[in-house]
């Protein structure tokens, strides 16, 4: 009778984490789904807890229910405390320390089960997807963080890569044939699948870490998974495979989002060839334009669009974004925000970021929605924006990011770039954009100039 | 077991299938919280392991405490992104 309800619980469990998701995909019910998905989670362990049988020590309960309490307060409080601009690395930080759990439970229940190949098979895979995910993490982690600047690339590093990956696949296929419980093969195997993660993360620019963080995901959610089938548990087997697919499925749809084939974010595809192609841009004169003058252009205008980019999270200027949309509005200036899907550090992180400095919801508008009203714009502001508006992707073939969909504020009025400075986008081209007669530039840090603005457009009392 | 895998395959891309790339990071988020289910299998671990095998009891209390850690801190960052969200409807 015990049994049954244990499975019903988990049965629950299981439930909550798809309509969790379900719901987590829709704006308005979001938030409860997040919070359905954490009851159903609470419900699954203490049930995992409760309904153990056999003896067990009280010391056992005493680590189990410490490292619980521990873990809450720090997940907690790192959680409540980090600035929303630092989120990306939170969520990847997160991600590793669940890819280190499955890890760990691979090193210690491989003694238990030495001999079964079945058993065995499942926890060195469970094992080697959660240290690949959880190096890769950390690395994933440094390079938002800063602490990694450029992508590090070993030479010949994609088929040093396979090799290992290959590598990894026969040294565990080895270990299970052989039936071995040395702990040698095992701590070698083990250290080999954070080697592997490392390399594997560290190629990667810091511009396509949204989409291996989302990798990164699915990786341990089949880790989870693989644990599942080792404890013939049915919550951790659904919420894994659940994560696995879904988290599968979402990296695919960044991938879109970007049009970057996710072949090409790994193997990275924006190697040499392109260096060229920027090399042979579109050159010309740049129109530089100070705070004063915009503030004026700003004020006499009737509709402003704003384009936020990555160097606006970088400046962490979404506060002061809002206050020049403020006064503008006083001003009777309509100001609405264009929002491609990959602006920011993550796809939906600039609405994040500027739902946090108030900026109300209806007045982000997604690519498509926006794009036909940019003909009717005074003054399109893009701020540390570059590629999501080079028209090169709509018109030059031999561009790397052509047939990306960009937001068309080529066809406003007037448009404003601000950026620290003439330099390339992450995809390493020039933008003919920046050289057009309709443009001018703002340089310089977006916080600190748009603060300039701000204070001339109060001037102009 | 194989017929739920399966089945969660297509659940899961199901889920997924249609969502704007606003909610693209809290998504990720909550499925990171999520695969944080694998601190059962840790808590599973510790209960199954004998008191003298301290190697064990440390490594999985170390399990316990960073599977923990991922889902209380995935459910509670997913929380804030979304009240950002509400806050002016």
């Amino acid at each position: 009778m015990q049994l049954d309800i244990q499975h019903i619980i988990y049965l629950l469990a299981s439930v909550t984490f798809i309509l969790g998701l379900k719901m987590l995909s829709n704006a308005k019910t979001a938030k409860n789904g997040n919070l359905l998905a954490a009851g159903g989670m609470v419900a699954a362990i203490i049930t995992a807890i409760v309904f153990h049988e056999g003896e067990v020590s009280p010391l056992v309960y005493g680590l189990i229910f410490g490292a619980i309490a521990v873990g809450t307060i720090v997940g907690w409080l790192t959680a409540k405390r980090v600035q929303m601009t630092k989120m990306p690395e939170l969520v990847s930080l997160f991600n590793g320390m669940g890819g280190a759990c499955a890890a760990l439970i691979g090193l210690v229940e491989f003694h238990h089960n030495v001999g079964d190949s079945m058993s065995m098979t499942v926890i060195l895979a469970g094992m080697v997807i959660g240290s690949v995910s959880f190096s890769g993490s950390m690395i994933a982690w440094a390079k938002l963080n800063g602490k990694i600047k450029n992508a590090i690339r070993l030479p010949k590093y994609n088929i040093l890569n396979t090799l290992i990956l290959i590598g990894l696949f026969a040294y565990g296929a080895w270990i299970v044939w052989t039936g071995t419980g040395s702990e040698l093969h095992l701590y070698a195997l083990f250290a080999a699948a954070l080697g592997y993660g490392i390399l594997f993360v560290l190629p990667i620019g810091g511009a396509d870490m949204p989409v291996v963080i989302s990798l990164l995901n699915s990786f341990t959610g089949l880790a989870a998974a693989f644990g599942g089938f080792l404890y013939g548990n049915q919550v951790m087997l659904t919420g894994g495979i659940l994560v696995g697919s879904a988290g599968t499925l979402l990296t695919l749809v960044m991938c879109k989002a970007m049009n970057r084939p996710l072949f090409n974010v790994i193997f990275g595809a924006f190697g040499g060839g392109t260096e060229a192609a920027g090399e042979s841009g579109p050159q010309g004169n740049v129109r530089e334009v100070g705070p004063s003058d915009l503030a004026v252009q700003l004020n006499y205008s009737k509709k402003v669009i704003i384009v936020p980019g990555y160097g606006l999270a970088v400046a962490q200027a979404q506060h002061v974004i809002k206050e020049l949309e403020t006064i503008l509005e006083e001003r009777g200036v309509e100001v609405t925000y264009a929002i491609h899907p990959v602006a920011g550090r993550m796809p939906g992180h600039m609405n994040v970021l500027l739902a946090e400095s108030n900026v109300e919801y209806d007045k982000l508008k997604e690519m498509e929605d926006i794009n036909p009203e940019f003909a009717q714009t005074d003054v399109v502001l893009v701020v540390g924006a570059n590629d999501v508006v080079n028209p090169a992707a709509k018109t030059d073939p031999s561009s790397p990011i052509y047939g990306m969909p960009i937001l068309d504020v080529e066809n406003a009025k007037a448009c404003i770039v601000n950026k620290r400075s003439m330099k390339p986008g992450y995809a390493g081209i020039e933008n003919e954009l920046f050289f057009r007669d309709k443009t001018q530039m703002l340089f310089g840090d977006a916080k600190k100039v748009l603060t300039e603005l701000v204070t001339e457009l109060k001037a102009l009392d | 077991m194989i017929f739920i895998v399966i089945l969660m395959i297509f659940v899961g891309v199901e889920v997924i299938g249609k969502v704007p790339a606003v909610l693209h990071t809290p998504l990720m988020s909550g499925a990171n919280a999520i695969h944080g289910v694998v601190v059962v299998g840790a808590i599973l671990l510790m209960l199954n392991t004998e008191v003298d095998n301290y190697l064990a009891l440390g490594l999985g209390t170390v399990a316990v405490f960073l599977g923990t850690l991922n889902v209380v801190g995935g459910f509670v960052v997913t929380d804030r992104m979304l009240e950002m969200f509400k806050k002016k409807k």
